[in-house]
């Protein structure tokens, strides 16, 4: 990886969205949008609400469906040289492993991210990553399909993170992300009604920060494969937030939306920063806190 | 079409009315191409409510001064904040985004435009490429009262301007689709903006006459640039995202029960 910035998905589209205001290849890593075995519609409008520092959404994993992607959107990404990796979402064990296996067949796709977490789809993604034996089963059928990096993604909305990610490391995951949105919930008092159309949805932002960081440290102490950090980040020191708890690689999601040129502010930041605390590398700071 | 996120700088700051705002910006660069009918993406600083980029049209690109003008009504704390900007102030946006309003189909058509409230904003630059590339644009504005009615000036400088005002204080009393101008002419196509409710009552009077009708649409939307699939609308192809495959929409695309 040049960098250890990569965007999240959801966030940043295929990535040709952003080809205007970044070149893309300086990013590390773009985790492109959910993709799942059939084409889904995803949630009715509205699907997004502000607050304070952050927002939330119920998209519903809206997608064309993995046929597709391999067909159209590959062909149009293929050659981004940068690492182009594909979040994989599903309903059943066996639609993960099927939408795994055909991302396994594309060439220029170096890892997936399994979204075991999705807390915007009834009955989809969440209920195995809710529990350490509906993580393992996903990640098990899904890697004997799968020779190439696997990365699976936790939802802080679990009572342990660190079990779900020792389960999953256990099940042959090479590395987790964490962390998915939380789930949450806005009201319009006078309508008297939730705001957004499945009444709760995933918060993101800066807001969630401080959670994303506690949950990186616990998992950093259960676990002994690399962890990518992400919830709120939006500068580089929240980046190096991230490093410190524990996480080698982050990604940065709604940040996007402020401003569509962050991740490379982002992994500049963190190299000026690295140089003025004399270290040579991410991997120097990653998990040293003090005491 | 290249999209820049980019500081502008602040020309000028008028006050049309209490609750409106008209910010002039400006660059030390020849502003980029931009259509009529795209719209902007506008960073609001000091406002710690305000979190995401707010979608506001372009009223009007003013290129001999090289000036883009947002014409901004006051809801709520962002649009207050851009109000409360100071002439030097810069003022971060990403654009142009979206599609825009459609070009000249023929030369001599007949265009109606008809806007409500602040739904007038894009009107005035589509008005002016319409009537510079051979078109006949009419305008219809809606407002709530004479003091609502924004631009007037500007919009009887490129093409007749039809009023309706909901208290009668100014052209004919009452909404937009009662104006005696729909009774009496017949146009080649319409363009919309303002509330939905108004839109579409509009859209039905384009169905019942058999005109072309486009509307433009303000969902909520986060990323503005059909990243994030917030914005979507229902239409004949499934949920689109209106920050992309739109912000204008053929009438006849959409699912709107009318
Ligand atoms: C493509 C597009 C073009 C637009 N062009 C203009 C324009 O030229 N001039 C202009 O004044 N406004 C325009 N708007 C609407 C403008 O974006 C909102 O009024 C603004 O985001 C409100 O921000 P706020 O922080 O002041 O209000 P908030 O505190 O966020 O909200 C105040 C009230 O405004 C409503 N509101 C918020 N966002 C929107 C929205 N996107 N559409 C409708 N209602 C909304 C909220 O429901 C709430 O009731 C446009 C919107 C879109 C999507
Ligand atoms: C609009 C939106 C859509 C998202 N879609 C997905 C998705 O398809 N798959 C997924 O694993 N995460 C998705 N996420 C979650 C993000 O990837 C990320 O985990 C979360 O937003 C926290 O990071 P942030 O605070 O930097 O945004 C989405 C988030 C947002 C805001
Ligand atoms: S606002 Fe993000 S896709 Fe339209």
């Amino acid at each position: 990886m040049k960098n250890p910035v990569m965007t999240a998905s959801g966030t940043f589209g295929y990535g040709v969205e952003f080809a205007d205001f970044v070149n893309l290849e300086d990013i590390g890593g773009i985790i492109v949008k959910g993709t799942t075995l059939q084409p889904r519609e995803g949630n009715d409008y509205p699907r997004m609400v502000e607050m304070a520092s952050g927002m939330l959404n119920c998209v519903g994993l809206q997608n064309k469906g993995v046929d597709y992607f391999c067909e159209h959107i590959y062909p149009e990404i293929k050659d981004i040289q940068t690492n182009m990796i594909v979040n994989v979402s599903g309903f059943s064990i066996d639609d993960y492993a099927e939408c795994a296996a055909r991302i396994n067949a594309l060439d220029n796709i170096p890892a997936i991210e399994l979204n075991i977490s999705c807390p915007n789809v009834k009955h989809g993604g969440m209920a195995f990553g809710v529990t350490p034996e509906g993580a393992s089963a996903v990640v098990k059928a899904v890697r004997e399909v799968y020779q190439k990096t696997l990365i699976v993604k936790l939802s802080p909305n679990v009572t342990s993170i660190a079990d779900i990610a020792l389960a999953v490391q256990d099940a042959g995951a090479d590395a987790v992300s964490l962390i998915n949105t939380i789930m949450g919930m806005v009201i319009d008092i006078e309508k008297r009604k939730p705001v957004l159309s499945i009444a709760t949805g995933g918060m993101s932002g800066p807001a969630v920060k401080p959670v994303a960081v506690r949950c990186v440290w616990q998992v950093a102490k259960a676990v002994h494969i690399p962890i990518v950090g992400l919830g709120g980040i939006m500068t580089a020191e929240d980046a190096i937030e991230f490093f410190l708890a524990g996480a080698s690689a982050i990604e940065i999601g709604t940040a996007n939306f402020i401003d569509p040129t962050i991740t490379v502010k982002v992994a500049n930041g963190i190299n000026d920063w690295l140089d003025r605390h004399g270290c040579k590398s991410v991997n120097e700071i990653v998990g040293q806190l003090d005491g | 079409m290249k999209k820049y996120v980019k500081d502008l700088m602040v020309a000028a700051v008028e006050f049309p009315h209490e609750c409106y705002v008209l910010l002039k910006l400006t660059d030390s660069e020849p502003l980029p191409e931009m259509l009529p009918g795209q719209f902007v993406e506008v960073k609001v600083e000091g406002s710690p409510k305000t979190f995401l980029r707010r979608p506001i049209s372009i009223n009007y690109v003013d290129r001999e001064n090289n000036q883009l003008w947002l014409l901004i009504k006051k809801v709520g704390e962002g649009t207050q904040k851009l109000a409360e900007l100071k002439v030097g102030d810069k003022l971060n946006l990403v654009f142009p985004l979206g599609n825009g309003f459609s070009s000249v189909q023929e030369k001599g058509e007949k265009v109606l435009l008809v806007g409500g409230g602040v739904g007038v904003a894009p009107l005035l630059d589509y008005g002016k490429y319409l009537k510079d590339n051979g078109a006949s644009p009419v305008f219809l504005l809606g407002a709530r009262s004479k003091s609502d009615l924004l631009e007037q000036a500007l919009f009887k400088a490129i093409a007749p301007v039809y009023v309706t005002t909901e208290d009668g204080s100014e052209g004919e009393k009452g909404f937009v689709t009662q104006h005696t101008l729909l009774e009496k002419e017949r146009f080649d196509r319409i363009s919309v903006c303002g509330p939905k409710p108004m839109m579409m009552s509009v859209a039905r009077y384009a169905k019942a006459t058999g005109t072309p009708c486009e509307v433009s649409l303000e969902n909520m939307m986060a990323c503005g640039l059909g990243a994030c699939l917030c914005c979507v609308e229902k239409t004949v192809k499934g949920n689109v995202c209106v920050c992309k495959e739109g912000p204008v929409f053929d009438i006849n695309d959409l699912t709107w029960n009318i």
